[in-house]
């Protein structure tokens, strides 16, 4: 800011480092311009590229979006509540807008779970079973992984290259060379949703197996145990709480998964949404979106507070 | 020091102390409870979904035969053998290697024969049917006159022409297949089956070896060769299906005037002034032939990744500028305004859990698909996460660099921009980050249902059934576009992080 008034009394050495200084400075406002620029014209290019090839053109849609929104607006408030529990409507023309009873899965005698439940319920399971599947080989190939159980490193690298490719391939494409083998319906879904599980919660169960303590397992080393002992006695006590609670996070993550899939043909309440919304049925699509949002909190809810729950009590035994 | 106790000792220890020395109830069985829960949730399960059932009704040989797809190719010539003993290799129009090649692992033996033929059922009337059942509402195999435009084309014409009267079709090196007047032979390692065809009848002797198959008497057989494909055996027609390992016409389509040119003489071919297009330069041409390559259509393939890129990009930018100032109203140690804290994490709330499928959905119906819908969707449901994140991030804060530079009297903007932004701004952008490289991945996801991106293509690739290795090469570049970016990403963050700390 003020640079002129102390050049005046600077010695020679002081000179040379001002100078330096305000040369670095330059350099760095350069850079940061220049970045910024760069930022901009990918920004730019980017919006203009999404907007050329996009089917429609976001300032000729934009009117038209709110109208769309006044489309899923039902003209009766109680139809939502009727599409949700199956219950008959008083507009029923026999069209797929207002057959809401048609798809009541009848239990015993007059109980029945209506459509909507019965397929939050299936990608419900979907999500938690795929997570079992994918927690337990996970769990499985971690320790394979972990560089402090495994001092092989051919072995700890194929481990990891096989998680990573799990992890990678994208989901949808397995999905779709299941659904290509077995038949339409859920288990598509869930191979899919299982092995993308095993190479996401492979990778953070071996990055917990690695930061965890040594010292029982070096305790149970020098007592002569086995492998085996070693992981089950020094090494799960340690790591199970944080594992538990990646299980959780995951069940989350997955419960999201399974719906997109299922709007892919996998089945579900996603797959029930998906065609409630091409097909226009406002009051269907309003019920569905309520129930999966009122789901999706439930379960984030319970898993937070279960996880809270979990590592205080790692909190515990680390203390004690 | 050395301490000893006796037995006394350890059991006024033990009740002392019951709850180290003895594990409750719980504790001793929590496995054993769980893997019980777990396998009975399994059997539920298994009876949920009709595992079982759905795993019997598989298709498991297609299986094989629809991975093989991804890294291979098959060429399908047909070979009809006309009652004469006469025999005609057949490609498809559409067959990879264009529609009259010579293939050196086929040998035909020619010979010119002056002969009269009938119109076989296959050729001739093919042209008097197509002509009359353009008008008809009725379908060709019911009308009247059917048999008789048939027989009226049946007409005995007499022409000399070069026949193949046996040919030897190499499947590998060790299998091969022989046909001769009224003679299949089928070799397979060593071991011969010799068919004898004769008009519409068949006939082997002795037993089947293991690699053919016939489900019932007078059907036909059918041979496997394993990868090198497999062989249909007809008493007239003998349809034969190998495999090459490889992605077939990778650059060049059978249109093309480069197809089956060695790679040396493309080059030399590009850039010679003789032109195979009067209207454009060769290297143009080649350039446009490779582009347009319909079954590969690479043009298309990467502007439709291109697409996932800037869907994830732009998407997850956007979410961080807007999430950036939100996050400010959000946490309660920066704006003191407890209704206003709860009303923006609520609504960070809303926007996570109204998942990203149904945003993709919403807008694909707004905008019509394509990426538009796609940066929509990502921007809303990131908007919510990343918001959650900064908001948590900012409550956690150090407040003293805060205290000292309001102690100097700065300006509430100059309060947060010197002392909280620098000390967030490396953990916001490493999160970004982070978002932004699981983007990548579940833009591909969101695109399968019209939000744009490559997801689209890659459904309608494999919905077909036919184009597995357009989705070997699909998947290949996704892997390639997500490993680059994840190790992008991972070298920004530590180098972040990094000057964080300093």
């Amino acid at each position: 800011m003020k640079n002129d008034q102390p050049e005046t009394r600077l010695q020679e050495g002081g000179r040379a480092i001002d100078q330096q200084w305000r040369e670095l400075a330059a350099k760095r406002r350069t850079y940061t311009a220049l970045t910024i620029i760069v930022f901009a014209a990918v920004l730019f290019s980017s919006l203009w590229f999404a907007n050329d090839t996009n089917a429609g053109k976001f300032f000729d849609r934009l009117p038209h979006f709110f109208d769309f929104f006044g489309d899923l607006i039902p003209k009766d408030g109680m139809e939502i509540w009727r599409a949700l529990f199956d219950l008959p409507s008083p507009y029923d023309d026999g069209s797929f807008r207002y057959n809401y009873p048609e798809g009541r899965h009848y239990l015993f005698g007059d109980f029945y779970l209506p459509e909507y439940f019965f397929k939050m319920i299936e990608t419900l399971n979907i999500a938690l079973f795929s997570t079992i599947i994918g927690a337990i080989l996970g769990f499985v190939l971690c320790f394979f992984a972990a560089r402090n159980l495994m001092p092989n490193p051919w072995v700890r690298a194929v481990a990891r290259r096989i998680m990573e490719i799990l992890r990678a391939f994208p989901e949808v494409v397995l999905a779709g060379f299941f659904l290509a083998i077995l038949s339409l319906g859920p288990i598509p879904a869930i191979i899919a949703v299982s092995i993308h599980t095993i190479g996401a919660l492979g990778k953070l169960f071996y990055e917990v197996v690695e930061n965890a303590d040594m010292k029982p397992d070096e305790g149970l080393r020098a007592a002569g145990g086995n492998w085996i002992e070693r992981v089950r006695f020094g090494m799960l006590p340690q790591v199970m709480p944080n594992f538990i609670s990646y299980c959780l996070l995951r069940l989350e993550i997955n419960v999201r998964a399974s719906t997109i899939i299922g709007a892919v043909g996998g089945g579900g309440i996603g797959e029930l949404l998906r065609l409630s919304i091409s097909r226009g049925h406002e009051a269907k699509t309003i019920a569905i979106i309520l129930l999966l949002f009122c789901t999706i909190v439930a379960v984030d809810q319970f898993s937070a507070w279960l996880r809270r729950r979990l590592t205080g009590e790692q909190f515990f035994l680390a203390a004690a | 020091m050395t301490a000893t106790m006796n037995t006394m000792d350890v059991r006024d220890i033990e009740a002392r102390y019951p709850e180290l020395l003895t594990r409750s109830f719980w504790q001793r069985y929590r496995t054993a409870f769980a893997a019980a829960a777990v396998i009975a949730y399994f059997i539920f399960c298994w009876w949920f979904f009709a595992i079982g059932h759905v795993i019997s009704s598989a298709n498991s040989d297609i299986a094989g035969n629809y991975l093989a797809d991804w890294i291979s190719w098959e060429a399908r010539p047909d070979i009809d053998i006309h009652a004469d003993g006469t025999m005609k290799i057949v490609f498809g129009k559409y067959s990879p290697l264009g529609a009259d090649p010579h293939p050196d692992w086929i040998e035909a033996k020619t010979e010119t024969v002056t002969r009269t033929i009938e119109a076989s059922p296959s050729e001739a009337p093919a042209q008097p049917k197509q002509s009359t059942s353009s008008f008809s509402f009725v379908q060709p195999e019911f009308r009247g006159d059917g048999e008789t435009s048939k027989t009226a084309g049946t007409e005995p014409t007499t022409v000399t022409e070069e026949v193949v009267t046996e040919a030897h079709i190499m499947m590998n090196s060790s299998s091969w297949i022989d046909l001769s007047k009224d003679k299949v032979e089928l070799t397979r390692g060593g071991e011969t089956l010799t068919l004898t065809t004769g008009g519409k009848t068949m006939t082997y002797d002795g037993a089947l070896p293991e690699w053919a198959y016939q489900r019932a008497p007078g059907e036909k057989i059918i041979a496997y060769f394993g990868f090198a494909g497999r062989v249909e055996v007809e008493p007239d027609r003998v349809k034969v299906r190998k495999r090459f390992l490889g992605w077939e016409n990778f650059f060049f389509d059978t249109n093309s005037p480069f197809f089956g040119k060695s790679a040396g003489d493309v080059i030399s071919l590009m850039f010679s002034d003789n032109r195979v297009d009067p209207n454009q330069s060769n290297l143009s041409r080649a350039i446009d032939d490779i582009l347009y390559n319909p079954s590969w259509q690479h043009l298309d393939v990467w502007t439709k990744l291109l697409q996932t890129i800037v869907m994830a990009f732009v998407g997850t930018l956007f979410a961080m500028v807007i999430a950036f100032p939100l996050s400010f109203l959000a946490a309660r140690n920066i704006t003191r305004n407890k209704p206003l804290n709860q009303l923006v994490k609520r609504f960070f709330d809303f926007q996570r859990s109204v998942d990203m499928l149904i945003w993709a959905l919403f807008f694909t119906r707004a905008f019509g698909p394509g990426p538009l819908a796609g940066i929509a969707a990502i921007f809303f449901t990131d908007t919510g996460t990343l918001g959650k994140l900064y908001s948590e991030a900012l409550e956690n804060i150090d407040d003293k660099p805060r205290e000292g530079i309001r102690s100097v009297g700065a300006s509430p903007v100059a309060i947060q921009r010197f002392g909280v932004v620098p000390q967030v701004l490396p953990v916001f952008v490493s999160q970004a980050l982070y978002f932004w490289e699981s983007n990548t991945r579940s833009a591909t996801i969101i695109g399968a249902v019209g939000a744009g991106g490559i997801g689209l293509k890659l459904w309608e690739a494999m919905r077909t059934n036919q184009d597995w290795e357009n989705v070997a090469y699909m998947v290949l570049l996704i892997l390639i576009v997500v490993y680059v970016f994840d190790n992008i990403s991972n070298r920004l963050r530590s180098m972040l992080i990094g000057n964080g700390r300093k």
